[in-house]
Formats: structure tokens, sequence, C-alpha cells
């Protein structure tokens, strides 16, 4: 079995798609010819033409309002955003549109299109460059988020985002997109949107964790393995609508939860995973519920320690988790 | 004047009761009849009211102790009354001797978490609450591991696992597996470890007998088992039991045909409406009638006459393995249906089982039943569970051939022994007392 | 362009009967039966102007909220404009989760719109850019006051349209007020044709009072654009009689002469005019059809006043497409 990084295996996705259904098309900015500025698109532009794969304007709001008319249209839109830090002119067409539309019209009319992004920090992108954008789309029904973590997962997600009929945010970690490598098979195959997963079983706590946390995440607990402490590790996947049920029984089974993110703390995603937790395996908990998470400070900076200083790491995971096992 | 708490007697042959918590405080005012404090004995728990209003002055007694029945515990009077000093100290009942509280440590003690108030135990947990709730757990005997010595989840699933706290789930019922055949053990037998207690006076007079420290001549090859509590205390009530009623016991045999045809059609039925449907109910039924018929049966010897009394309460002698024989009372037995019965004997049982039972499920009962016939015993001659005047023994019910109109046929048959006190009744009543469950039986609608 | 009496007819009759519609809800407003209205008083000619010069029921449109006549010029009927104002079941719109005249239709290819303007411009974009794709011969209309066209959406969309040269028209309706500002404050330029030109596509300022002339101009447009001649922008000139909405009041910002003076041209005036002119209706065709017209309006109030609401559950359905029926 071949093995790729995460940005070949979400291209290679994008290219199974376009091959197989004609209404599927990717519009952005340097998709074309220059195949994407993280190579996302890498030879689409030539194998499928410029019908298929199109150069947007400089203009966010755009991409996502153009896709939205040609979903209506019927067509299966690809809409890249270049950086998850420019997506906020979409917003409007995101929120007031996509996410409404099918609700405003009872049905009658639907916005089958994905919108992705690289999100995230860790690359030296600086301010605006390394942001997380998942909790303004975790609020918004009508939505699907979705975040991948491993190169079988995103290839395999983003082929259910465009099979989806629904608008689905698709936010890929760059900082994944080269260095996560695995194994990921030619053959056809998809892996559905909604379920999380248990990529590590575990007795003594939880790690809930997503994109390039959850691969960080596997590394603390191996170390915390050294220590005597089994973590299970839970790769949350979908976050809108999100997994109860896996989340619970893991809860139910190890008595202490650890969610994790790279976003600002205060008002994250993981608030809302606390909250589940609370509220319905508050009689499972043997510990209160834990969130290591990006400080409160406006955005990731670019001086490497001081991005290193914002960055959560396995080394930050290991210590929190650490002294949850031991609670 | 003020006024005592005692502790009552929780059953017809408990002697003593632990005191497992105040619900009150030196200085509350309390009400008549609210609740001072939770007791046990004879796996029955239960909450005593107070026989007065008024301010509680004083405890005299502490959680976990184990005290005779009577024992004064506190006193209830006015805020500024004085308390009694060691006349007041006087047990109300024939038993005496000294009343040392005796600190008690049970392995298990189902008792009413608080959840997270108790200061001593530490930060509970939900989930530890829930489990110590779940499991009857008392959280104070378990060492926690976590922060601070915090009681975690795994120190109580630990915990669980090494006491082995869970219920057994037997396949039979209780009643129709062998008991040791000996009835009616007192309280501080059948849970020695609770009652490390000072014995009832009676069994004082027994310490003059014979300890086994004496020497026994020992041929090789022989062995002394040591006497144990249980099988001390089995002994003495044997003994009393036999020194106190003249046993006679007459059998006749019974053909269960007509039983057993109605119970193989109405067991499915039942069992559709949550009834577990057992030959038991049928022996109670007959018995019931019985004493109906004959009234002399349902009595007890006493000095001053021969007390026939009004309700039939039947024991029914239920086997709970290594902690010994409880007689559960099925009250005004001769009221049921073969239904109602099945229904009362199944929860009883289960109450029994789940050392749920209240004190009023094991006392006033009138008369017994000892089925041991589950392993294949055929008759047996009883002892009496004083102070009744007969006990039934049910015997195996087997497939026998018999005589029927000068034709021989197969019948499942079984053999009733009664045990009866020569004493209140003689052989023709008993006779005729037996026969007429025989003829129940036998002519079964 | 010679048109032929039945055709005048049929466009007269559209905006006789949009007029009455429009009348009827301010009085039911007024009289405290329904909630809100928002009006198109002036603009009938331009919109059935515009409509009439699509194939109805084949090319898309994208309106706004001020197209009551347009979109009863597609097909939209009495009773269903009377069940968005009531707020009852049935509505084919949204199912009256829509506030009124949040117009949507999608047996006529009426994209539901949404309240924030403009928006519904880019996805205008997004369709024509899926008929070029697709290449079909249809085309969009979409339609907004001259103050839309302030918003990035609307440049975005012109833009996006400009240069991928897309089969649509962008119909702006210049009423001279967005709610209270006129269009001085909302451009430096004479009308916003002008600003077309700039982002490279042909503009036009023309009469909207004139239905037959719209009808002619925007005709020749749709031709263009079917042939892959698209996109192109006119501006129809009118005046807005009403005020913006049944919440406004106007005599904040404009004098009662100037809304006295400016009713001399109102387009079913003229337009009745002319008919009379051409011999093609006399005074007495004319009252016959206006009692016919309020006739059908009566008809259709009662219709609305005795449909049941929707049950009140309903309201929770449908956030996602999974969930529409015939979806």
């Amino acid at each position: 079995m071949p093995e790729k990084t995460m940005v070949e295996a979400i291209r290679d996705a994008m290219d199974e798609e376009l091959a197989r259904d004609e209404n599927v098309f990717i519009v952005g900015e340097d998709v074309g010819q220059r195949g994407g500025v993280f190579r996302a698109t890498v030879g689409l532009f030539e194998k499928y033409g410029a019908d298929r794969v199109i150069d947007s304007p400089l203009a966010e709001l755009s991409i996502v309002g153009v896709g939205i008319g040609a979903a209506l249209y019927g067509m299966k839109p690809i809409c890249e955003i270049q950086f998850a830090d420019f997506i906020y002119p979409a917003f409007n067409q995101i929120v007031s549109e996509a996410s409404k539309m099918t609700y405003r019209s009872n049905g009658t009319w639907t916005v089958p299109m994905v919108i992705r992004a690289p999100y995230g920090g860790g690359i030296g992108g600086g301010l605006y460059h390394s942001q997380s954008v998942e909790a303004f789309f975790t609020h918004i029904p009508g939505l699907k988020v979705v975040i991948p973590s491993s190169p079988y997962d995103a290839k395999g997600l983003l082929k259910s985002a465009v099979r989806d009929p629904n608008p689905v945010i698709f936010l890929e970690p760059k900082k994944g997109y080269r260095l996560i490598k695995s194994e990921v098979p030619d053959e056809e195959y998809v892996v559905p949107i909604g379920p999380a997963r248990v990529s590590r079983s575990g007795e003594d706590l939880t790690i809930f964790a997503y994109g390039m946390m959850h691969y960080y995440a596997l590394q603390a607990a191996e170390q915390l393995e050294q220590e005597g402490y089994s973590a299970e590790v839970v790769d949350l996947r979908t976050l809108y609508p999100v997994d109860r049920n896996t989340i619970l029984k893991s809860v139910k089974k190890t008595g202490k939860a650890l969610i994790v993110h790279e976003d600002n703390l205060t008002g994250g995603y993981g608030a809302e995973i606390a909250a589940i937790i609370a509220e319905h395996g508050f009689n499972d908990l043997d510990a209160p519920v834990r969130r290591l998470a990006g400080p409160d400070v406006p955005a990731v900076p670019f001086s490497h320690p001081m991005q290193e200083w914002f960055m959560v790491n396995p080394e930050k995971i290991f210590k929190s988790a650490l002294e949850l096992a031991r609670y | 004047m003020p006024e005592k708490v005692i502790m009552p007697k929780l059953g017809e042959s408990v002697v003593e009761g632990t005191l497992i918590k105040w619900l009150v405080k030196e200085g509350d005012h309390v009400e008549e009849f609210d609740s001072l404090m939770e007791v046990e004995s004879a796996k029955v728990n239960t909450e005593i009211p107070s026989p007065a209003s008024g301010t509680l002055l004083k405890i005299l007694v502490e959680e976990g102790t184990t005290v005779k029945a009577g024992t004064i515990l506190g006193w209830i009077g006015e805020p500024d009354e004085k308390v009694p000093t060691e006349e007041g100290i006087v047990a109300e009942e024939d038993l005496s001797e000294t009343n040392q509280p005796i600190q008690t440590k049970s392995e298990v003690i189902a008792s009413k978490l608080n959840v997270g108030r108790d200061q001593d135990l530490g930060f509970i947990s939900p989930v530890v609450a829930r489990l110590a709730r779940e499991n009857n757990i008392d959280l104070s005997l378990i060492t926690g591991t976590g922060n601070n010595n915090r009681i975690t989840k795994k120190d109580v699933l630990q915990f669980i696992e090494k006491s082995g706290e869970l219920e057994v789930e037997p396949e039979t019922a209780a009643w129709e597996t062998p008991g040791e055949g000996d009835l009616f053990r007192p309280t501080e037998l059948q849970f020695p470890d609770r009652f490390k207690s000072t014995q009832p006076p009676r069994e004082k007079k027994e310490e003059q007998v014979v300890p086994a420290k004496k020497q026994t001549p020992v041929s090789s090859g022989d062995q002394i088992i040591p006497l144990t509590k249980m099988r001390k205390a089995i002994a003495d009530h044997m003994v009393m039991s036999k020194h106190t009623s003249p046993h006679v016991t007459t059998v006749m045999e019974a053909d269960m045909k007509l039983v057993s045809d109605h119970f193989k059609i109405n067991k499915e039925l039942f069992s559709r409406q949550g009834i577990r449907l057992t030959y038991s109910s049928y022996f109670v039924a007959a018995t019931a009638l019985a004493l109906r018929a004959y009234p002399l049966v349902n009595s007890s010897w006493t000095d001053n006459g021969i007390l026939v009394k009004n309700a039939i309460n039947i024991g029914l002698a239920t086997s709970l393995e290594e902690e010994g024989l409880i007689v559960p009372v099925i009250k005004n037995a001769d009221g049921y249906s073969i239904s109602g019965l099945a229904r009362v004997i199944g929860d009883l049982v289960n109450r029994a089982r789940s050392h749920q039972l209240k004190p009023d499920d094991v006392t006033d009962g009138t008369f017994s039943i000892t089925n041991h016939g589950t392993a294949g015993s055929l008759f047996a001659t009883p002892v009496i569970n004083q102070p009744q005047a007969g006990i039934l023994g049910v015997g195996a019910i087997k497939k026998r051939v018999v005589v029927i109109n000068d034709a021989i046929a197969i019948r499942p048959m079984v053999y009733l022994s009664f045990t009866f006190d020569h004493r209140i009744l003689d052989g023709s009543t008993a006779d005729n007392f037996l026969a007429k469950i025989v003829s129940v039986l036998e002519n079964w609608q | 362009m010679d048109l032929s009496s039945e055709l005048k007819k049929d466009m007269y009759w559209m905006m006789l009967l949009s007029r009455r519609l429009d009348e009827r809800a301010w009085v039911l407003h007024r009289q405290g039966k329904i909630a809100f209205h928002i009006s198109g008083i002036g603009h009938e000619a331009a919109q059935v102007g515009a409509a009439f010069a699509l194939k109805r029921g084949y090319d898309w449109v994208t309106p706004y909220y001020r197209d009551l006549a347009l979109m009863v010029s597609l097909g939209l009927t009495s009773e269903e404009f009377m069940l968005s104002l009531m707020g009852k079941a049935g509505e084919p719109g949204s199912g009256s989760r829509q506030m009124p005249s949040h117009f949507g239709l999608r047996r006529v290819n009426a994209v539901s719109h949404s309240a924030p303007v403009a928006t519904q411009a880019v996805h205008a974009a997004g369709i024509g850019l899926a008929i070029k794709i697709k290449k079909e011969k249809k085309v969009v209309l979409t339609t907004f006051g001259e103050g839309s066209t302030s918003q990035g959406e609307w440049y975005e969309a012109v833009n996006w349209a400009a240069v991928h040269h897309l089969p649509v028209i962008f119909l702006v309706q210049n009423n001279q007020y967005a709610i209270s500002v006129p269009p001085e404050m909302q451009m430096a330029v004479k009308s916003s044709a002008d600003k077309a030109c700039g982002l490279g596509l042909p503009g036009q300022m023309i009469d909207g009072t004139d239905v037959f002339l719209v009808y002619e101009i925007i005709s020749g447009l749709v031709d263009a654009a079917r042939n892959g001649n698209g996109p192109a922008l006119v501006e129809a000139k009118m005046y807005r009689i009403t005020p913006h909405s049944s919440d406004d009041d106007d005599r904040t910002y404009r004098s009662r002469e100037e809304v006295e003076e400016n009713k001399k041209f109102d387009p079913l005036l003229i337009t009745q005019k002319r008919l009379m002119d051409e011999g093609i209706y006399s005074e007495k065709d004319l009252e016959d059809l206006d009692k016919k017209a309020k006739q059908m309006v009566t008809d259709a109030v009662k219709i609305a006043e005795d449909a049941p609401y929707p049950a009140a559950e309903e309201a929770a359905y449908p956030v996602y497409a999974e969930e529409v029926l015939n979806a």
C-alpha cells in the first residue's frame, strides 16, 4: 500500500471525485496552473481543464458565493480558501446563505458544497496564516464541520464531504500536510462523516482531540504509558454534528476527560465537548473535565519561541494528561 | 422527667442490634415519631422513631456499636433537664448483663451515602458516589490512592473485586435448595462478625460447658475440627428446642398428581404475569387450610395456658447458603390464592437474598415449613421452631408405584413429616391435621 | 420591437394583479391583520418587462424582496402570496419560515433569498458559471435595488461574471431610495450602469416605468447572454411611491409634495394610458380588469385566512438535506 502525505491524500481525493462526477469542480485562488499554494490541486488543472479547476479573482466572498450559486444549480463545488485566516469575508455567504438555504426554502433548495481551507499554526505563519476557525462554524446548524488528522482520514472524509448534500467546512491541519504520512489505499474507500474514532484504547483517562492535536495526543499517550498510565485517545474528526455516543462511552470507561485543541481556550470548540460531558456524563466522572488549548491571545506570533509558547505540543499534552491521571 | 431511648427488639429471637447512624445530634429538637437513628439486626435495617418530643439531651451509645435489646441509647427531655445516671441505665427486658458498647467493624454495612458531604472521606467524585451507592459500599473502608489520598474510581472498582460484593443469582428458588437442617439461628450466629457480642444469658450458662480446649483423646488418623461459634450456637439451639418440647413425628404420604397437573398448566400462565410459581405455594396453601381446620396446631405453650393464635402466619425456611437459614413469614397465609401465595413467596425470597427483609418479615410466625427433600431426603424428623407447636417437613417428590383401586399406578408421591410438641398436641389431633394436608393436596382443583 | 397586443395585455395584467395584491397587503397591515409588508409599488414595469424577457420557468432568477411583480409574472399565485403574508402552512417558498416577500419558488427556478442585500448577486454568478460549464443555454437574471450595488458582494458578483463571461443579467431597480438614503450617498457616479462599465461589462440606464421598453432592452441582453455574450447590466430608473416597508415612516426623510409629484410617473397609470392610446383597451375594459383583479385578491385573502398555520414542531426541520423528504 502506498504511503502518502496528508496533502497528497487530499489531492487524490479531489482527483478521484472529479473523475467520478462531472458536476464536481474546484474553485479558489491559484488552484489552476499553480496547483494551489500548498500544491493541493497540483496536476488537476492539466487533467480536467479550466472548466473544472477554476482560478477565482482574489475575493473569498465570491469563491463561496459563486460556489453556492453553482451548487444551487446542481453542481458540486469544492471551494478552496487559501488560508482559513482569510475565510472571514466569506462568513456572510457561509452563515447567512449556505447554512440556511435548506431550512429557509423548506428543503426546496439545497447547497451541496465543500469549503476547504488549511488551518492551524506551527509553521512560522504568524498571526494571519495560523488561525483556527472551527469554533465559528461548529455553532451553525445547517453546516457540517470536519477536521481530519491523518492522510487516510483526510482522503476518506474529503470524498464523503464532496458527496454530502450539505455545505461542509473541511479544515485541514496545514502543519500535518507534509509532516504526517500514512498508508493510503489506492482502492475506492470513504470515511463517513459523523463518527468519531477511538484511535487508542486506554483505561485511565481519555484524550479528545482533532487535527494536529490528535497526532500529538498519540505521542503523549506513548509517554504516559511509560509512567504507568494508559490513555484512551479519541479523534473527533466530525466536529459538527459531533459523535456524542463515542465521547460519552469513553468517559464512562475512563472517568477522566482531557480535551485538546490548538485554538484559543475561551469559547473554543472544547467548551462544547466539556459541556456535553459535564451534562451527560456527570455520573461517570472521576475528575473535573479538563481542556488544554491555545492561550487567549489574538493569534499565533511569528518569532519562534513565541510561536512555541502558543502552540500545544506533545509535551504539554503529556503533562496535562499526567496530572489528570494522578487526580 | 426525661424519656429514655432504647434499643428495640427487632425480631423474636433478636437479642441485639447495631446502632448504624444517629440521624440527630445532641441538643437537636425532635418531635415524637421523628426518626432518631438507623439500627440493624438480622439483616434488617430500620429507623427508630422518637418516643417523645423534646430535645435529645444525651447520646449514650456511639455509631457502630452493637448493644443488647433494651439498652438505653439516649435521653430526650426539656433542654434544661438533667439526665439520669447509673440507675437509669437499666435494660428493660429480661436479657440484662453488662452493656459495654463494643466497637464492631463490619466488612460490609449497607448505608445511605451522603454524596460528597463526608469530610473524612475527602472529595467524592460523581462516579465514586454512584458506584458506592450501586454496590452498597462503605467508602470509609477504602484507601484512596488519588491526590491527597482521594478515593478514585479505580480504588472503588478494586475494592469491589476483592470483596466479591456482587449478588449471586441462584437458578433454583431458595427454599428449594436444601438447608442445613438448622432452624432459625440467632442473628449473632448468622452474622458472627458483626456481633462480637456478650452472649445472652442462656449461652452464659453454656460457657460452663467444656470448651474445645479441653483435651480429647485422639487416636492416629482422627481429626479435631475446632468448634466455630456458629456450630456451637446451632448445637445450643437444637438442644434448647429439644429440651423444651417433647418432639414426636408422624409421617404420611400424599399423591401429588393433581397438584402436578395444576402446576404444569399454570406455571407458564403465571410467569407471563411475572409470577414464579413453585410447589411451595401448594404446600403453604394446604397447610393454611389445615391450620384453619385444626387451630390447636397454630399455637404456643405458655405457663398460663396454650395460646391459640388467630392469625395464620406460615414461615418458610429459606436457605441463604453460607449465611445460613432465615425464615421469612407469610402473614395471613390463609388469605391468598395460589397466585397470591406465589407472588408473596417470590417477593419474600428475593428480599431475603438481597438482604432487604424487614423485622416484620421474620417475626410472628405461627407455624413453619421446611423443605428438606431437595437433596433426596424422603422423610425426616425436623426440629420445632420455638415457640411454635409444630413443623412440617416436606420430602422429595418422587414417582413411585402405588396401588389404586387394586391396580398398579405410577404417581408423584411425597412424604410429609409432621413433628409436633406433644405437650400441646396428641397423636390423633396431629394425624388429623396432617391427613387434612394430604387430603387438600390429593384433591387439588 | 413590435410587441403583439396579446403580449401587451398579458404584461399589463401582471402589473395590475401585482399592484392590487400589493395594495391589499398594505390594507391588511394597517388593519392589523398581517405583521409586515415590503412593497414594490412603482416597480411593476421594470419587473414585468424583465420577467417576460426571460424564458419563464426555464431561465433562472435570483430575486430580492421588492420583486412581487417579477414573481407573479413567473407564476407565483395570489394565494401563495397571501399565505406568505399571513405565515400559513403551504407557503411554497419557505413553508412560512421566512418573513413575507423573501421569495423563493423552485418550480420556476427562482432561488430563495435572504435579508442581507446583494448576497443573491454572487449566487447568480455561480449559477451562470454552472450554466457555462455545462454548456447549457440558460440565462440568469439577478435583481436588487441601487443600494445593493454598494455591497462588496455586488462588486464581486459583477466582477466574476465579467471575468468569466457568464450569462448573467444584472437588473438594478433604482427607485431613488435605499430606505432613506438617496443615490448620491450611495455612489459617486450617476448610475450603477457606470460602475458596470468600469468592471468590464455593458451597462445602461433606462426608464423603468416603461414596461415595453424594459422588455425590449432586456430581451436583447438575454439573447446576447444566451449566445455567450453576457453578462450585462441594466439600471431601470423609477420611483418608490411607498415607504420602504410597513415599518418605515418616510415623512422623516422626504416631503409629501415629492411623493405626490412622482405619482405622475406611476408605471401602472402610464401603461394604462398607453394601452388606451393604442386602442387595445377601453376605459371600461380597464375597469372590468380591475374588478377582476380585485376579486382575485379578495378570494386569495379568504383562502389564506382560512388556511391553517404550520405545526409548531415543523420549526425543527429541515436543518440538513438528509431530512428533506424529496430533496
